[in-house]
């Protein structure tokens, strides 16, 4: 692939309908700028200011715009709230549609045939797969993106955590908890944050 | 189409296997793919629906054969060359025979970051009211196109409930073979498990899709 790939480019930088300055700039961008630490904070928010949550509720794609994170495959944003009773997954069957401004681009797992074709059918099995386990009388809610609307999941709160602040509470947050494959790190499990997904 | 993309609800891929500390990309060709795509994609002004169906649109064999970013390769090449942009023959050969075709703008350095922050909504302005509200029970319509759809096999005739309302947005359908963007109402249908997949689902378990008006029909 890496011959194709850079035979591909050089016709298309010889034709002048790409500048190889400009293809950098969005790989770093993709690479290093945007990702999961955007979501984050955009939880940690909604965890501390009850405001920021009522907004995420009424206008996810405002709410979240306010903090910066805007923009391609972004442009309609959802929020859904996990709560003891439900549990919200996020999928795309069809394709790969994933929150980019907030979560970056997706992980290979997200967008291979396994997840894609299970989580629907059998959610709780997939879950497993992440080492997931949820009591059984959880609701189980699976978003599967097929339009151009992108959900993100505001996971619950860990206990322990009374008085942090949102950067504190930014680390607890993990990419897969906000896709819903996941939970957010136990105030304990501070120490191995560096382990996260 | 009735596509290898369409996966939900089929078996055998076996488990979801999660890499730990895993990279954005997992070769320099897969860098190279995403900015391709992006790049061109703006140079040439295709919709991301034409986008999905070059990408979706072919042997089944050969989508589950490649990998995410083969299928974007692949994907680019059919849009470059129905657009004329790029022949086989130069894909062939490995560099430019003709000169180009004319493009709609090229993407600089210095354009990048606000274009992709730049917020390009799909929802459009509708005078037509909306025909279902919030807990309408309703069906998906049973149809089986040949072309772009994003009525995925495994929800198409089930009973469901509208849950959210999100305003017109372009049609998929049309948009991605260029009969125009067809604004219509979008809905986030909810659907049980059971209602889906019968006695082996997870009674637990709700699903939902965004739906089109012309995908439903009052139950």
């Amino acid at each position: 692939m890496d011959l194709r790939v850079r035979a591909l480019e050089s016709i298309l930088v010889e034709k002048g309908y790409v500048d190889p300055a400009a293809l950098d700039v969005l790989v770093d961008t993709y690479e290093t700028k945007i990702g999961p630490r955007n979501g984050a904070r955009v939880v940690a928010r909604a965890w501390t200011d009850p405001s920021f949550r009522d907004w995420l509720r009424r206008d996810a794609t405002a709410a979240i715009d306010s903090l910066g994170y805007s923009g391609r495959q972004g442009e309609h944003m959802v929020v859904v709230e996990n709560t003891p009773d439900t549990h919200n997954v996020v999928v795309c069957t069809l394709c790969s549609c994933y929150p980019w401004p907030v979560l970056g681009l997706p992980p290979v797992w997200y967008k291979a045939a396994p997840y894609r074709s299970r989580v629907v059918l059998d959610p709780r099995g997939v879950l497993a797969d992440f080492g997931l386990s949820l009591p059984p009388q959880t609701r189980i809610r699976v978003w599967d993106s097929t339009a151009e609307i992108r959900y993100l999941v505001l996971p619950m709160r860990p206990a322990g955590t009374d008085g942090w602040d949102e950067a504190r509470l930014a680390d607890l947050v993990t990419r897969d908890s906000m896709i819903g494959t996941g939970l957010p790190l136990s105030p304990g499990a501070g120490a191995t944050a560096g382990a996260r997904p | 189409m009735n596509g290898a993309h369409d996966l939900g609800g089929m078996m055998g891929f076996g488990p979801v296997e999660p890499e730990a500390n895993e990279p954005v990309f997992h070769a320099d060709w897969e860098r190279k793919m995403l900015a391709l795509t992006l790049a061109a994609g703006a140079a040439a002004g295709w919709n991301i629906d034409a986008s999905r169906f070059a990408r979706e649109d072919r042997n089944p064999r050969q989508y589950l054969n490649s990998t995410y970013y083969q299928i974007w390769y692949l994907g680019l090449l059919r849009l470059l060359e129905d657009h004329g942009l790029i022949g086989a023959d130069e894909i062939a050969a490995g560099r430019a025979l003709r000169p180009p075709a004319p493009v709609k703008r090229v993407l600089a350095a210095d354009q990048v970051v606000s274009r992709l922050q730049q917020r390009v909504p799909y929802s459009r302005d509708t005078n037509a009211p909306a025909r279902f509200a919030v807990g309408d029970r309703v069906r998906t319509v049973m149809m089986t196109p040949a072309g772009h759809t994003r009525l995925p096999r495994y929800v198409r005739g089930k009973p469901g409930t509208i849950e959210l309302v999100h305003g017109a947005h372009v049609l998929p359908d049309s948009n991605a073979h260029g009969r125009g963007e067809a604004p219509q109402w979008l809905y986030t249908v909810a659907f049980a498990g059971r209602d889906l997949w019968g006695p082996q689902a997870d009674p637990s378990t709700t699903i939902s899709t965004d739906c089109w008006e012309s995908y439903l029909e009052p139950a």
